[in-house]
């Protein structure tokens, strides 16, 4: 039997194993999701993904339903619109905030988006709150419960992408808390902080405590994104580079990075404001003859850098010049270290960083 | 690396050896933890109980830099049991009856003699790589700082020919590289034996080649390697332009190489930090930084990517290659009119075969469903190479080794009775530079200390957060003491990332003959309570 079946009275082709919402997805239906992360293996936890499938007698949740030949599905039918209203209004009722900064993670702003969507801006139902915030003296991850929904893609993404299990579950039902063994700090925890979690919370509970040092000045200022590369080890994962006006205010991982996928390592989500830091060379030294650093215009100091590589050269022949290449900087940079000593010498006196 | 970083979860026996993979490449890690949640097994041979170790099925703890017996003792093992992959040594490989004949003496029971693993747990190592049928090899500088980094490489590629793991998904040789864009440094040239793309510097057509591009004629000769340039300092080299290396700290035996650097007449270091190599520099040139540079880099699987400034450079930061391009003009070297990092990569391109097919607008695009910008790339629409290796090597064939193993350049004796090995750790990176200017990692890791086996503490008299005095052939340094079951009795580790404890100042003992690279991995030592 061929693979085909039909959403929206459109039929469509499937591969073995893709679920509904996965088909549908990439047939451009708008689905609502909380618990989805398409990193992750399918949870049907927040229920607002259901779909009508012909000849079920409730609702199914697309992320868990595999895709079979023959099923007739719809989207978007006016029941199943009022029950994801109402599954929201109940999720919003629990929590203190839902329009929470873009600084607190990547995916912070889906239940916002969701409530502006279904245009649900306060909730008929009242009652006790769950979720309990933990202070924990981290830098990193602020560990804001009264906003989870209890979604789990924390503790997924930490199971299943980063494989280290440091965050799971403490009790059941209303009282179900997101916590680490022994309900302790994530420093005693097996968290490498990797910050994946904060990344992935869709309401901001889990939030980037290093970037929201930043909200003030970020609070009327457009946020900037630019595309780059970490710039640690060699693995090449793609960040997204969050800046405000001049100043870099945080890192987003790359979902789509071919290397990562949206995974980071605690140094390429948390390490990057060396770049702004004071220590920063800003200006060209020369030595002087006092032997002391001098601070200078940039041509003179060129000039004096060529000059000494002049007089080498002419005192002691070509091979008494040397040139170490980074490995941190660009190809460019590389590319013409090579050149120059090549161009200009006629040696193969040039060597990277890698010998160590 | 032969295959790309998703075949990481792909394979059914994964080989770790010298690679600290889940805190060095973290993210390439998960890929690994994946498979084995999946069901591979996972073998790693280490002589401290790292992470990896902890979770692998077999672990073998090797005395450190006997890397090449234990890889030997596993090639008997799959030889005498037949676990070869006879087809693909038939067509694609050389000089295996010899290396049948070689390893006949190198049996388990030897190879336990010399790296203290038991017999039996090479044995069933070498069964279960050469059982599967998708077996892949990760290592890193575990494998290369050595004396023998060479050997060691080789026989690695020993067990994948042998077992024909190689050229296919879930397979392969992969050492994975620790800078962002160390692999694209390589590819650009900044080799002494090799021009861009890794075209030899004793080949006359190169030759020829480059001498119509740069307008001289370059040495047929191969260049000396860093490592000779620092011993030459003050002797025949007397000028030295360095981008953006903390050399100081991150090569072995400090104080030579400190001496090497101040003997030079001129010293002229680009860097976006005052490092303590820059401090020796007769002129300091300040770059622009991560995060405020246009350019393009390689990572370790051979993916070219762009990447992008953000923000402004700090006062008057200029990007490497404007820095370069005005000390060239200034000294009359021709061809560095460059306005931007766009012509300069599309230089290197043209002059590269592995390159051929890309260009800045291709890598500015980034990848698509359909190019992968993997090297080599050959012409304008090949979409990359994600594997190497899959129908033929670049030289025809795989050439079986006959290694033999060799002691590290010292061993311990009664004056240095203690190993030291030396790496990296999760939250810092190499010298700091970056990592010591990040606010919060200092909460995660305030300082270096050094790790000893509980069991020897009392031995040598020291104890668990105290300070101790630690002795090489070349100096002295103080640590703190950290007793832990990651490192085995004999045997302590520190990283080299902080300045207050310049672990380098004790290393330096030996180099690889072909590689230059350093033994940074053994090191004899003594400790002493303070």
């Amino acid at each position: 039997m061929s693979n085909i079946m039909q959403i929206d009275g459109i039929e469509v082709t499937f591969t073995e194993g893709e679920t509904v919402l996965e088909v549908a997805q990439r047939h451009q239906k708008e689905i609502p999701t909380l618990c989805y992360d398409p990193r992750l293996e399918p949870f049907g936890g927040c229920r607002l993904c259901i779909v009508a499938l012909e000849g079920a007698r409730n609702p199914v949740a697309s992320c868990t339903t595999k895709a079979t030949s023959g099923m007739v599905v719809e989207t978007t039918t006016d029941a199943i619109e009022t029950y994801r209203k109402t599954l929201l209004e109940m999720v919003i009722s629990e929590n203190r905030e839902i329009d929470v900064h873009p600084l607190r993670g990547y995916a912070s702003d889906e239940l916002a988006n969701l409530c502006n969507k279904y245009e649900i801006h306060d909730t008929k139902i009242t009652g006790a709150k769950s979720g309990t915030s933990k202070e924990d003296d981290n830098p990193f991850i602020l560990r804001d419960y009264e906003l989870c929904i209890s979604c789990y893609r924390c503790v997924r993404v930490c199971a299943e992408q980063e494989g280290d299990h440091a965050i799971n579950v403490m009790n059941r039902g209303f009282h179900t808390q997101i916590t680490t063994e022994f309900d302790g700090l994530l420093k005693d925890s097996a968290c490498t902080f990797c910050g994946q979690c904060i990344q992935t919370c869709p309401t901001g509970a889990l939030a980037d405590k290093k970037a929201l040092r930043a909200v003030d000045e970020v609070a009327d200022a457009p946020l900037n994104k630019t595309r780059t590369i970490c710039p640690y080890c060699g693995v090449g994962c793609s960040v997204d580079v969050l800046t405000n006006e001049n100043t870099i205010v945080g890192i987003h991982p790359a979902m789509d990075g071919p290397a990562n996928q949206g995974a980071l390592c605690v140094k390429g989500q948390f390490a990057y404001d060396f770049v702004q830091h004071p220590d920063r060379l800003k200006t060209p030294l020369v030595r002087g003859d006092d032997g002391e650093f001098h601070e200078t215009t940039w041509e003179d100091a060129l000039q004096k850098a060529a000059e000494g590589f002049k007089k080498a050269h002419a005192e002691h022949g070509r091979y008494s010049i040397y040139g170490i290449a980074s490995g941190r900087a660009p190809s460019e940079a590389a590319y013409l270290m090579q050149k120059f000593i090549r161009a200009g010498f006629g040696t193969n006196y040039i060597d990277n960083c890698s010998r160590a | 690396m032969s295959n790309p970083l998703v075949d990481m979860q792909k394979p059914d026996v994964i080989f770790c050896i010298g690679t600290n993979m889940t805190e060095c490449h973290p993210v390439a890690a998960t890929g690994l933890k994946k498979a084995i949640a999946r069901g591979a097994k996972l073998i790693v041979a280490d002589p401290r109980r790292i992470g990896l170790a902890e979770m692998s099925h077999l672990y073998l703890p090797l005395r450190v830099g006997s890397d090449t017996a234990l890889l030997l003792g596993m090639a008997h093992v799959i030889a005498r049991e037949g676990i070869i992959d006879e087809e693909f040594i038939e067509n694609r490989t050389t000089g295996f009856d010899d290396f049948f004949e070689h390893i006949s003496q190198w049996t388990p029971e030897w190879a336990e003699t010399i790296t203290g693993v038991p017999a039996k747990d090479i044995e069933t190592a070498a069964m279960w790589y050469g059982t599967s049928n998708k077996a892949a090899i990760y290592y890193t500088l575990g494998i290369t700082e050595h004396i023998c980094g060479v050997e060691n490489v080789q026989s690695l590629c020993n067990l994948a020919l042998m077992t024909g793991n190689v050229g296919r998904e879930g397979t392969g040789i992969n050492p994975m590289r620790g800078q962002n864009n160390i692999q694209g440094a390589g590819d650009s040239g900044a080799l002494p034996n090799n021009y861009p793309g890794f075209q030899s510097v004793t080949d006359p057509n190169n030759q020829e080649k480059f001498k119509s591009e740069y307008g001289r004629t370059i040495d047929l000769e191969k260049g000396i390697t860093k490592v000779t340039a620092l011993e030459l300092c003050g002797d025949s080299i007397q000028a030295m332009l360095i981008d953006g290396e903390n050399t100081l700290l991150s090569d072995p035996d400090r104080e030579h190489c400190e001496h090497a650097l101040r003997s030079l007449d001129h010293l002229v270091v680009i860097d976006i930090f005052l490092t303590e190599t820059a401090e020796l520099a007769d002129v300091v040139l300040p770059a622009s930084a991560w995060g405020e540079t246009d350019g393009v880099c390689t990572n370790t699987e051979r993916r070219v990517q762009r990447m992008r400034a953000a923000v402004q450079p700090p006062g008057d930061a200029k990007p490497d290659w404007w820095i370069i391009s005005e000390i060239a003009k200034r000294m009359g070297i021709k061809g560095f009119e460059f306005d931007s990092p766009k012509p300069i990569f599309n230089e290197l391109c043209r002059l590269s075969p592995i390159y051929a097919g890309l260009d800045w607008e291709r890598i500015e695009k980034g990848v698509t469903d359909e190019l992968n910008n993997q090297w080599p790339v050959p012409h304008k629409e090949h979409p990359g190479t994600p594997r190497l290796h899959e129908e033929t090597f670049v030289n025809g064939k795989g050439i079986f080794s006959n290694v033999h193993y060799r002691d590290p350049a010292e061993t311990i004796s009664d004056d240095f009775p203690v190993w030291l090995t030396t790496g990296r750790r999760l939250q810092s990176y190499h010298t700091r530079t970056q990592t010591g200017r990040s606010q919060g990692i200092d909460y995660l890791l305030p300082e270096e200390s050094l790790e000893v086996n509980p069991a020897d503490l009392k031995k040598w008299k020291l104890s668990d957060g105290e300070w101790c005095k630690m002795s090489s052939a070349r100096g002295s340094i103080n640590i703190k003491v950290k007793s832990t079951n990651r490192s085995p009795r004999g045997t302590v580790f520190a990283s080299f990332s902080f300045a207050n404890v310049p672990v380098n100042l004790l290393t330096g003992s030996g180099y690889d003959p072909v590689t230059h690279t350093a033994e940074l991995k053994v090191c004899p030592v003594k400790l002493e309570p303070l």
